[in-house]
């Protein structure tokens, strides 16, 4: 089943945000998804955040800069935004084993050119962002105050397909 | 217009191809440890398909947390053991046999050339040294590979890294490695398989090829690769000498596996090592590296010598030449981890493991243990750890604690004086 996409966004400025920041390894214990919950971008070295704030409790779009999600192969980076209700990020670039995840997971990882990232950042003055995903247009619609603001985005049709699907396992059971 | 190795081994193993540029490949080697495997296993009962693919394919260790410290990391050990247990898989090392997993898994024998390999884990990369494409990925992969025998890739574009010069004595793989990766960045291979190539790989033992593939994923590769020569065929001998009637028939099959000479690169990047001096990483991520003169003189508190990267038999004999005789400074504590049961043995055959326990080292059961801060000497906060590990994250080796990355020969020189020490001034 296709998740829901879009909503209210945080901003999360910096590139190379990595996996143990996102869920650092001593929760690595846990052996259910929801378990992850409490500890969501813990260790974030990001000045200003607060891992427990209302923000981030508030948010179920992530936007961020270059290479997110680096390091770890742990799923229970995507898990830990799943479980969250973040099931959309936005960034410049991310992570390969990390980007995967998250498709495999039947969530949206989407790419935006450094100019259209800036444009959302930037956003922020007008007030808090919300963010709405058309998936088959390939479209996100940003808005704060009263302005808005739209990217175009790419998504290679099996990503697509795998969120359509409601994630890989699906996908592979019904057609292997 | 020729094909790069990791070109050849798509073809070899495409099993569909859904739509343009996504590429499912047929799986040599599912491998598994306690961490990312037991969610799969989860998934899998709870959808009702508890099966695998081919009992033979799959090899499984317990090997993050191991004996386990806790009733969690118990629990997560007990899933995998009863699971590989009820499914008859015949290569699971548990307590008392079990390894770091990329350690392990080379010694017995089980990646080759050609092969496709997957781990949720992401420093499988290392197996590329053997000639084969090994990536790692996250467990809902991991969990399809376990059921169907598939991956999902987009092929990747490879990048060559042509090693020139002659390595300087002193100077390690370890030293090229994070040299390579300060000048790739740590996103720069994102997508890309890295291809380790010249005279300085060729003249490399395996060990020395695993410790530069190992760390292809700190610059975002998806897989490192070295090409298979007489130097793979010797180390995987005793393994293969059934299948075939001498080394050099064996060496013949797998030329197979090599890139084209006109094959086609993303990059093409050529490092003359001659002038390397050993190399350490500052701040908190793997593309911050320096030579160690720069940073000599800092404190550290701990010294941990082991891990995939850095925990097989030729990283303990060279740090043991440095520490032979000596002892480490009062103001630290030394660690080291034989990475596999039989790197220890070799290691206390070979009066090593005396070494280290008379300059005052623990020494510990082989275990990722103190590489990613879960057991067996996690750091305080505010502390510092000269590691042999291959990951510098902000709290990786304990909340609030920091990780110089740096070669067996230098952590041991630093383990000597409790400061960042070039060995060749020792
Ligand atoms: S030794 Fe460290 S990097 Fe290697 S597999 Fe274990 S935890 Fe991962």
């Amino acid at each position: 089943m296709q998740k829901k996409f879009g909503g209210s966004a945080i901003f999360l400025d910096r590139s190379d945000i990595n996996t143990d920041e996102i869920i650092p390894a001593k929760y690595l214990t846990e052996v259910t998804k929801e378990a992850l919950t409490p500890y969501i971008l813990e260790d974030l070295m990001l000045d200003g955040f607060d891992p427990k704030g209302e923000k981030l409790k508030n948010a179920t779009v992530v936007v961020s800069r270059e290479n997110f999600g680096c390091g770890s192969s742990r799923e229970h980076a995507p898990w830990v935004f799943e479980v969250n209700d973040v099931h959309t990020i936005i960034a410049e670039s991310y992570a390969r084993i990390f980007r995967q995840n998250m498709f495999n997971c039947g969530m949206l990882a989407i790419e935006l050119p450094k100019a259209d990232i800036d444009q959302l950042i930037a956003l922020q003055q007008q007030g808090a962002v919300s963010v709405s995903v058309d998936l088959d247009g390939q479209t996100v619609t940003a808005k704060a105050g009263s302005e808005e603001k739209r990217f175009s985005f790419d998504i290679s049709q099996f990503d697509k397909a795998l969120v359509e699907a409601g994630g890989w396992v699906e996908f592979a059971d019904a057609r292997y | 217009m020729g094909k790069t190795l990791a070109e050849k081994i798509f073809d070899a193993h495409l099993k569909d191809e859904p739509f343009a540029g996504t590429k499912v490949l047929s799986l040599d080697r599912v491998l598994c440890h306690e961490i990312t495997t037991p969610i799969a296993i989860a998934d899998l009962e709870w959808r009702g398909k508890d099966r695998v693919f081919d009992k033979d394919k799959i090899k499984v260790v317990i090997d993050h947390v191991t004996p386990s410290k806790d009733s969690k990391t118990a629990t997560q050990a007990k899933i995998l053991r009863d699971w590989a247990r009820r499914h008859d898989i015949p290569d699971f090392f548990d307590v008392g046999r079990n390894g770091v997993c990329h350690a392990i898994f080379p010694e017995k024998g089980y990646i080759r050339p050609g092969f496709t390999v997957i781990m949720g884990d992401s420093h499988t990369c290392t197996h590329g040294a053997f000639g084969a494409f090994a990536a790692g990925v996250g467990t809902t992969d991991l969990e399809v590979g376990i059921l169907k025998g598939v991956c999902s890739f987009r092929e990747p574009a490879t990048i060559r890294v042509n090693l020139n010069g002659s390595l300087p004595q002193g100077v390690f793989a370890k030293d090229v490695i994070l040299h390579v990766i300060g000048q790739l960045g740590v996103n720069g291979a994102t997508d890309r398989v890295i291809e380790f190539r010249g005279p300085i790989v060729d003249q490399m033992s395996m060990e020395a090829r695993m410790t530069l593939c190992n760390m292809a994923i700190e610059a975002g590769g998806t897989s490192g690769v070295c090409m298979p020569d007489m130097t793979t065929v010797d180390y995987l001998w005793p393994f293969i000498q059934d299948e075939f009637a001498s080394k050099e028939a064996a060496l013949a099959a797998y030329s197979t596996w090599v890139s084209d000479e006109d094959a086609a690169y993303d990059k093409v990047v050529d490092i003359d090592v001659s002038a390397l001096t050993p190399q350490v990483t500052y701040d908190y991520k793997p593309d911050c590296v320096k030579p160690v003169s720069e940073l000599a003189g800092s404190k550290v508190d701990q010294i941990y010598i082991g891990s995939c990267t850095n925990g097989r038999i030729e990283d303990l004999r060279q740090a043991a030449e440095v520490l032979k005789g000596k002892t480490i400074a009062d103001s630290v504590r030394g660690i080291v981890s034989p990475a596999t049961p039989q790197i220890f043995q070799e290691a206390l055959a070979e009066g090593i493991i005396q070494i280290f326990m008379d300059a005052g080292f623990c020494v510990t059961n082989p275990t990722c243990g103190a590489c990613l801060g879960m057991s067996n000497g996690v750091l305080a906060e505010g502390e510092v750890c000269a590691s042999t590990t291959n990951r510098n994250f902000s709290g990786r080796m304990g909340k609030g604690g920091m990780v110089h990355l740096m070669s067996p020969a230098t952590a041991a020189a630093t383990a000597i004086t409790g400061v960042i020490t070039d060995a060749r001034t020792i």
